[in-house]
């Protein structure tokens, strides 16, 4: 076991973890411990956009970015968040301007935006055009910015570190952060960081489900750490299904597709959107999307032999506009489907895309213990953590703006906290105990259970039970599963023993993380009575603002026997200008 | 009461519905030094539909056959440029190519790429590799002594101008299909050389000259062969040689 000392410690290389980073870096002695190179991080799979009313090509004001974003997420916004959210987007997206990120430009040269789903003008009348992109591989392009300018700056990461375990001391009373434990991949060796402030950035954790637009290695590793630890997660029954994923693969196609003028149609041909969203049409937000489309494939207007998809129709666009707007989801279509986007329309069926809860933070990316003590020395930024800026339902464009917003916010406070105290926090005895016994428990393991059926399972009760359309039932057939699926995880073994490069280890560990927060997820969606955002319960189809306008907090019991349980509780949501009202596209 | 799996749904039809599923031998390159010293290739039997791709046959080896098969992977749709490797003798991301493509009447050899030091299996040590990509000095430098309150201005022709080098994801299968970089290690290799050009060629950028004389190194693009292995080889459809010749021609007439 080795044990390294630094002020700021950083988890995970997506993109709040760089954009921390690189703020951290230059106030603190920084650590970024990732589980894969930073470049192989998901935010590079995002293409769409980032929001920030820069009005480059029309009227537009961060007034009415914070309107949409509230009411993109069904009013459970926290409202002085999504007005910080939109108020620095206009820098953030300059800041990276700066870094030297090559925007797509206007013939004058400015950046130039493009319309997303639900970003409108002056409250709703029409769509506005936004989002600064980079052909359709903007999250690309952030994601290799970062990276560049954290090369610049001399970050210093550790590259294929899996941290496992959040360290926890109590000082008069008080929890405070003290520090992770990591597991290098490349030797099998444990890790102790020791650290003032750590800042979780390690994004989602969408592989609970099966189609989806998430990567493999996106297993929900901080919010499981931090929730073993006792600490809060928030509004986990809000996931969000992004309408357009290649049908049966999950891989995203941008709602940018919709924004330069695609269509989805039925299997007569139907702009259906519109008998849904009579303005916003096919940009409306992507709960009301994602719900159109399943209304349509249940009343048995789909399209294909089993009628299970719809079509994304570009074939009214000129080709030159596809190959400069939107050439990567185009090849994916050619590459995946053997489908030419020119002349044929695409299938797709929404795609488990998005985590709108996560570990609750401040406006300044502090953890909180409950719903107003913060932890000193925590942080988390980005999809891991719920500020919240999405609510019910995050607007495209908006986690790409979150990321930077945040994730520099949190990369400042973490490295002030660090840099204004003067000694590190003690760390508890044997602080590397958890995860050794973890470790050697799994690798020594005869069980018969083998992590791939655990998983497959898993995602399938996921898919089958708590996705677009829920019901009482069905949420209580996944908490079931899971918790059968957590009993026979005790029982699982992996076939590599060894200590290099062990991935099938790693496999069974996340494994543990997904079976955690599922049951978080199931538990909080079974509570919440009413369908808001992208939690629809076709038994509550309507919105209640008098009994769930409030965030859900989970937290982890362990009884005196050791029997695990799920607490629900509830936090206020923060509203400042805007008074709910009926969401309509 | 599992749900049924795909897989089972699928077995289930009636007989008449033909099978997507064919048998395909996977011969993988297999290492593992706290095994053995020595390398050795495997074969490995996998019933799959021929439109999935190399990834998830790879995949289904380590889920349901052997879990010690160990590769990298991630975002599994040539994105994160996780998972490089040499198939049939030919670098592409396994997440890339489609086992239909690739003729699966044949056994499909899988190995690692080539010219990086492998550590186990399909995995190689990415050091040397991103040390060369940091020593082109990968970011926009300027010397802006009043820094513009809004954003930089870029004519949208300036900004095509480097627009096909933009797109790299350093998955290093064109650095690790060059003969030049097999031979030598200390050759930059393609990659480093794109990340250059996509700075060199960035009307913002003022830096140009610096980049220029570091590849104007003994291992800099003078040892450039022309050979287009690199070009062949990127998922992303980058013109690799073409890149590095406007390198190469910048270093003559210092113009860019």
């Amino acid at each position: 076991m080795k044990i390294h000392k630094y002020d700021t410690v950083i988890v995970g290389a997506g993109g709040a973890g760089m954009r921390a980073a690189i703020e951290a870096t230059k106030r603190s002695r920084t650590a970024v411990l990732t589980k894969l190179y930073p470049t192989r991080s998901h935010t590079g799979a995002a293409q769409g956009g980032m929001a920030a009313a820069l009005a480059n090509v029309e009227e537009d004001n961060w007034e009415w970015h914070t309107f949409d974003t509230v009411k993109g997420g069904d009013y459970l916004v926290d409202q002085d968040a999504a007005e910080i959210l939109a108020k620095e987007a206009i820098d953030s997206v300059l800041d990276l301007e700066k870094m030297g990120l090559p925007f797509n430009r206007t013939p004058n040269g400015t950046i130039d935006q493009r319309r997303f789903g639900g970003h409108s003008r002056n409250h709703g009348e029409a769509p506005v055009r936004r989002s600064c992109y980079a052909a359709d591989r903007t999250g690309h392009m952030i994601l290799q910015t970062l990276y560049q300018n954290c090369v610049k700056e001399g970050v210093e990461f550790f590259n294929e570190f899996y941290v496992l375990d959040q360290l926890i001391t109590e000082v008069d009373g008080v929890k405070h952060s003290a520090g992770v434990v990591a597991y290098e991949l490349a030797t099998g060796e444990i890790h102790v960081f020791q650290a003032k402030a750590v800042i979780y950035a390690s994004g989602g954790c969408g592989k609970f489900f099966k189609v989806t637009s998430n990567a493999h290695t996106l297993t929900g590793d901080g919010q499981a750490a931090v929730y073993r630890r006792g600490l809060p997660l928030e509004d986990m029954e809000f996931f969000q299904f992004h309408p357009t994923g290649i049908w049966r693969m999950g891989i995203l196609l941008t709602e940018g597709a919709r924004g330069e003028g695609g269509i989805l149609r039925n299997k007569d041909g139907e702009r259906f959107m519109e008998k849904y969203a009579p303005v916003m049409k096919d940009l409306a937000s992507r709960d009301v999307v994602s719900r159109s489309i399943y209304t349509e494939i249940r009343e048995g207007r789909g399209c294909g032999p089993e009628g299970d998809h719809v079509f994304l129709d570009l074939t009214h666009l000129p080709p030159e506009q596809l190959d400069a707007k939107l050439p990567d989801i185009t090849e994916f279509a050619r590459t995946y489907l053997g489908i030419e986007p020119y002349t044929d329309p695409i299938p797709i069926q929404p795609t488990a895309h998005y985590a709108m809860g996560g570990i609750p933070t401040n406006v300044e990316g502090e953890v909180l213990l409950d719903n107003t003590t913060v932890v000193p020395g925590l942080y988390a930024a980005g999809e891991v953590a719920c500020v919240s800026v999405h609510g019910a339902n995050r607007l495209g464009t908006n986690s790409l703006l979150d990321i930077n917003v945040f994730g520099r916010r949190a990369g400042i406070a973490a490295a002030e906290y660090s840099a204004k105290k003067a000694t590190h926090v003690e760390l508890p005895e044997n602080p590397a105990s958890l995860v050794v016994e973890q470790i050697e428990r799994m690798r020594d393991s005869t069980g018969t259970e083998s992590v791939s059926v655990l998983r497959r399972e898993l995602q399938e009760t996921m898919d089958a039970n708590v996705m677009v359309f829920r019901t009482e039932q069905t949420i209580k057939t996944a908490v079931e599963k899971i918790a059968e699926l957590r009993e026979r995880y005790k029982n699982v073994s992996v076939q590599d023993k060894g200590k290099r490069f062990n991935t099938d280890l790693l496999e069974a560990v996340e494994l543990g993380n997904l079976l955690d927060l599922a049951e978080v997820m199931a538990v909080s969606a079974l509570a919440r009575k009413e369908s808001r955002g992208g939690h629809y319960r076709e038994d509550y189809p309507n919105r209640d603002d008098v009994n769930f306008m409030r965030h859900t907090m989970a937290y982890r019991e362990v009884g005196d026997d050791g029997t695990e349980s799920i607490r629900l509780d509830y936090k206020p949501v923060v509203q400042t200008r805007y008074q709910p009202m009926e969401r309509k596209y | 009461m599992a749900t049924p799996t795909l897989d089972k749904v699928e077995d289930a039809k009636p007989a008449e519905a033909p099978s997507p599923y064919i048998m395909v031998t996977f011969r993988i390159r297999r290492f593992n030094p706290e095994v053995s010293a020595e390398a050795s290739w495997e074969d490995f039997p996998v019933e799959i539909d021929p439109k999935e791709r190399v990834l998830d046959a790879l995949h289904k080896i380590k889920w349901d056959v052997d879990g010690t098969l160990t590769f990298r992977r991630s975002c599994a749709h040539g994105i994160c440029g996780s998972d490089a490797m040499r198939i049939n003798g030919r670098n592409r991301l396994a997440c890339k190519t489609l086992i239909k493509d690739i003729n699966p009447e044949k056994p499909i050899t899988v190995e690692p790429i080539k010219g990086l030091t492998v550590l186990k299996d399909l995995v190689v040590d990415m050091e040397p590799f991103f040390q060369a990509y940091r020593d082109v000095m990968p970011f926009l430098i300027t010397k802006d002594t009043n820094e513009p309150t809004r954003e930089r201005l870029q004519t949208a022709e300036d900004r095509e101008r480097f627009d096909d080098t933009t797109k790299c994801i350093l998955c290093a299968a064109c650095t690790s299909s060059c003969p030049v970089f097999w031979n030598d290690g200390q050759y930059f290799g393609p990659a480093a050389i794109v990340n250059a050009h996509r700075f060199i060629f960035d009307s913002r950028d003022e830096a140009g000259e610096q980049r220029l004389e570091i590849l104007n190194d003994k291992d800099g693009v003078w040892r450039c062969r022309t050979t287009f292995n690199c070009t062949d080889a990127c998922p992303r459809g980058i013109e690799v040689t073409k890149a590095i010749q406007e390198v190469k021609r910048a270093l003559i007439t210092r113009r860019y």
